[in-house]
């Protein structure tokens, strides 16, 4: 990067705001993906003429600019892989305003996403989407990877609570799009086309949401199977009887048997899969609907199941759910976490796919996820310092997007394209979707400087990589 | 390299999957706002430094600046070992990093001869004592601190507490009787700080066991537990330590080994891991670890105490992070706490998060610790407290420093939970119980 370019950037910015030595550029130089690239500078935004002057700035020089939330990106989404310029935005988190007669919350970037939702709770309200990471990840880094969660299932994801945004362009110019009500059709829905762009189009420094009344109570089930095919079966019936549960989570043998060796909570360690069921509503109708969802899961197949009788019974539940990440870190250190998803009804084809492939490379998976919504977690359990395993893993996460590819599913529900699944894009999409979308890109950012090297293939990029150097 | 490797753990580095959920736990990331100063920064940067592509000094102030309060470790759901990522890492800059002669000869009278030695810790007792009487100027010439660094003693000398006269520590007893029928020998395991410090609290510590129905007894020969050398990168000194205290306990031959610093605490239920390459000391050690206990977890297994005085205020309390993320202890203060009648117990945001006092941190790194302090001081605030209850010496040095930053000695102040309790008139159940 130009000296020059350093040099003007320490004018606009305190001497704080702006980090150049060795120790801050390897703090950023990374995210919960693969690899590490060093940046030539760090800039802590705050405000949109602060994050416009950068973009001009980078226009001028040609610099890459990566904005850049609290790097949980799975993805590899803010990693500067071009070198240039990381645009911090955690620390601008300074406005969380909730409207409760308009059911509207406006945020600042930098708000974490469970913050929003502690807020409208006061109010009895909630925002919805709720990924794990929600205590830890920025709003704005949800809405740039379109984040979605266990509830997806019954409240959609991020883009879905989005009603208007505060956006500078590529370019450096501030835009609003949407506004603050509930419909609007004016022009482009400029906002989806930002929500899930990957911080390629924009960088979001507003966000007006949506909120919605809290359900006043909740009501857990776990249904334990035998058979995985006959618990996809047990989800698909209980989606058709008129009954729509907030999350299903599945849990497979593997997961089951790593969270009772990580944590005895007495799960069935004999079982093939068990489900997690949350409903939420009214008191009166969740007792009905609790029952008959026991008795459709029953009828289906499930060999037994356990409606907890106490709040601490069912939070015991969901956190063993919770465990599957940490315990089955503890066969091996590295966690290759993908999230394809299929069409329901193909759950069962894809799990099965999933096996063939854990023979195959004779490594370590596991699958968990949001099985109620189609949203699997194959997770590959790895040695990073291994490199002839991370050969084979590779090979095997491209077959399981292919996998995912062929039952009509997708190679991500939420996690992101990233570096890591971009040379996938074209089998997915064909030549000329991924065609259309470059040429949104152009026409947003005719200098390449906002996040290159994501979304898109580079013209060397055909394989997943997952070694460094 | 691979020695280096070795000496900073760099294979505990890779069970760091760069997760981000140390993050909101992390008092600096908080207050310093980089990811240079949270724990995934941290470990990043020991992993970068043993893959020799960073050298020493930019490792140096990450490090440096980091509180060693634990807090990471607890959220981090991959169970990274930070505290002993973050203590190798001491180890190699304490060794490499080029530092003043000054500097030198000021740690070495700290570690060497301060902490080790009852004799040291006595007269700073007294030197503070006397610096009551006589001015500040005696205490700072007879300790050498002003040497080291720009320590800023004087913020916190205006707020040590009334000191005994010499004449009054010599008097204290080797042994003190159960009140009533004994249910257990306990050693007391005293603390430097509190020791010299807070001496008063340790003699009401002393009567508090004997009311809750336990003999006392405080072994001459114990010395510092070795958390402030371990977390400065001296492990060798450490130790010796250990090895010392071990002993000296071992002689008595008691039930438990009870201590009221939250910091040595969890240094002394760490002893079994440094002799990982000594069989016998480890056994020696394990029977050790296997016998301490905080003074609240002690209280609340004897459940021998009536509290008989009300204590009509508003309290709230700043666990110490090492009592709670390194010894894990968390409920027994708060029990204890609540069956004191008329208190009015309130918790302030954020009460698990360290208040930046962390062993010498806040006289080392004054000014970051002030941030963290002034936040601190404004999630208590709307508690409205009267009393902020620690556990800890430098906990309660630091709460005092904050009320008088704040200009509140006047309605507010901060007690050790053994001074409270013994405010509230303990007195043994049934006396003739076994
Ligand atoms: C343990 C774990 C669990 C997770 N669970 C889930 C889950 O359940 N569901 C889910 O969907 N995801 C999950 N994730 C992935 C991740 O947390 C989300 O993608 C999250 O939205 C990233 O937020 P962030 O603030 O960390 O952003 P970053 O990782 O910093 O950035 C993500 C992307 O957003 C862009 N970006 C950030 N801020 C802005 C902005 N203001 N304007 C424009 N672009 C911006 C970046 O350029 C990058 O492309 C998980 C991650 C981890 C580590
Ligand atoms: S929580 Fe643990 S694994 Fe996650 S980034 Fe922090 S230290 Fe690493
Ligand atoms: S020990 Fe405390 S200050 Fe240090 S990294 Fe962990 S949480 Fe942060």
């Amino acid at each position: 990067m130009d000296e020059a370019c350093l040099r003007e950037l320490s004018k606009i910015f305190a001497q704080d705001q702006l980090l150049t030595n060795l120790s801050d550029l390897h703090s950023y130089s990374y995210d919960a993906s693969f690899g590490t690239y060093l940046p030539n500078a760090v800039v802590q935004v705050k405000n949109v003429d602060e994050v416009s002057a950068v973009l001009k700035l980078a226009n001028r020089y040609r610099v890459p600019v990566y904005p850049r939330g609290q790097g949980t990106s799975l993805s590899g989404g803010p990693l500067p892989v071009k070198g240039g310029i990381v645009m911090d935005l955690s620390q601008w988190k300074q406005k969380l305003e909730i409207y409760p007669d308009d059911l509207v919350a406006i945020v600042s970037p930098g708000v974490l996403t469970s913050e929003i939702n502690k807020a409208a709770e006061k109010y009895g309200l909630m925002y919805p989407p709720d990924p794990s990471s929600s205590h830890v990840s920025t709003i704005g880094g949800n809405l740039a990877e379109n984040s979605g969660g266990p509830k997806g299932l019954k409240y959609g994801v991020t883009k879905d609570y989005v009603l208007g945004l505060e956006v500078v362009t590529p370019e450096g110019e501030f835009i609003r799009t949407g506004g603050r009500t509930i419909k609007n059709v004016t022009g482009y829905d400029l906002t989806k086309l930002i929500v899930g762009s990957e911080g390629t189009l924009g960088v979001i420094t507003k966000a007006f949401l949506k909120l919605i009344p809290k359900p006043p109570t909740t009501q857990t089930m776990m249904a334990v199977f035998d058979d995985l095919v006959i618990s996809g079966k047990a989800i698909s019936k209980v989606l058709t009887s008129g009954i729509l549960p907030a999350k299903i989570e599945l849990m497979d043998r593997s997961s089951i048997i790593a969270v009772e060796n990580y944590r005895p909570l007495g799960l069935p360690v004999e079982a093939e899969a068990i489900l997690l069921i949350q409903l939420d509503g009214h008191e009166e109708t969740l007792n009905k609907e609790i029952e008959e969802t026991n008795r459709i899961v029953r009828e289906v197949g499930a060999r037994e199941t356990v409606i907890p009788g106490s709040r601490e019974e069912a939070d015991q539940l969901w956190q063993a759910r919770k465990l599957v990440s940490p315990a089955i870190v503890t066969l091996k250190p590295t966690k290759v976490s993908e999230d394809v998803a299929v069409p329901r009804s193909k759950i069962p084809d894809m799990i099965d796919r999933l096996n063939r492939i854990k023979e195959k490379y004779n490594i370590h998976l596991v699958v968990f996820g949001h099985a109620g919504d189609g949203n699997l977690h194959p997770n590959i359990i790895c040695d990073q310092r291994d490199t002839e395993e991370m050969i084979q893993v590779e090979q095997a996460v491209s077959e399981i997007f292919n996998a995912a590819i062929e039952l009509g599913g997708t190679l991500s529900g939420e996690h992101g394209i990233g570096t890591m699944k971009s040379p996938f894009m074209e089998e997915e999409l064909g030549s000329i979707t991924l065609d259309m979308m470059r040429r949104i890109k152009t026409a947003w950012d005719p200098n390449h400087i906002l996040n290159p090297g994501k979304i898109f293939p580079e013209p060397d990029q055909n394989s997943l990589v997952l070694r460094d150097g | 390299m691979r020695q280096l490797q070795e000496k900073i753990n760099y294979e505990k580095t890779f069970d760091c999957v760069h997760c981000g959920y140390c993050l909101p736990a992390c008092p600096t990331y908080e207050s310093m706002q980089k990811e240079t100063h949270s724990p995934r920064g941290r470990i990043n940067l020991v992993k970068q430094f043993a893959e020799g592509k960073i050298d020493i000094e930019a490792l140096q102030e990450p490090i440096d600046k980091c509180l060693g309060c634990n807090a990471c470790a607890v959220v981090c759901p991959t169970n990274v070992e930070y505290s002993k990522i973050l203590e190798s890492a001491k180890g190699v800059l304490d060794e490499q990093k080029p530092k003043t002669k000054k500097q030198k000869i000021a740690e070495k009278i700290i570690f060497d001869q301060v902490f080790p030695s009852k004799t040291w810790m006595n007269m700073i007792g007294q030197a503070t004592w006397l610096y009551k009487k006589s001015g500040l100027q005696s205490l700072l010439e007879k300790t050498g601190l002003t040497k080291w660094a720009p320590l800023h003693l004087g913020q916190f000398e205006q707020v040590l507490p009334d000191l005994p006269s010499p004449a009054e520590r010599k008097r204290r007893q080797k042994v003190a009787k159960a009140i009533g029928r004994s249910k257990a020998k306990v050693g007391f395991f005293t603390g430097c700080v509190m020791d010299s410090i807070f001496f008063k609290i340790n003699a009401k510590m002393i009567d508090l066991l004997t009311r809750a129905g336990v003999d006392v007894f405080i072994p001459d020969e114990q010395t510092c537990c070795g958390a402030l050398h371990a977390h400065s990168g001296k492990l060798g000194s450490s130790k010796e330590l250990a090895k010392r205290n071990i002993e000296a306990f071992e002689r008595e031959n008691v039930d438990f080994i009870v201590n009221n610093a939250g910091g040595c605490g969890a240094r002394l239920i760490e002893y079994e891991e440094l002799f990982e390459d000594e069989p016998e000391w480890r056994e020696r050690a394990k029977a050790f670890v296997a016998k301490v206990k905080d003074i609240s977890q002690l209280l609340v297994e004897l459940d021998t105490l009536v509290f008989t005085k009300p204590v009509h205020e508003i309290v709230t309390y700043q666990a110490s992070c090492h009592m709670l993320n390194v010894q894990r202890v968390a409920e027994p203060p708060l029990r204890l706490l609540k069956s004191i009648p008329g208190i009015d117990y309130r918790e302030m945001e954020g009460s698990d998060r360290c208040c930046g006092s962390a062993g010498i941190y806040n006289i080392i790194q004054y000014d970051e610790s002030m941030k963290i302090l002034d936040q601190k001081m404004d999630a208590i605030k709307p508690t409205d407290a009267h009393t902020i209850v620690t556990t800890n010496p430098g906990c309660l040095l630091q709460m005092k420093l904050g009320i008088h930053r704040e200009g509140l000695e006047n309605r507010m102040r901060a007690v050790h939970l053994v001074e409270l309790l013994y405010e509230a008139g303990p007195e043994r159940r049934n006396p003739y119980d076994y």
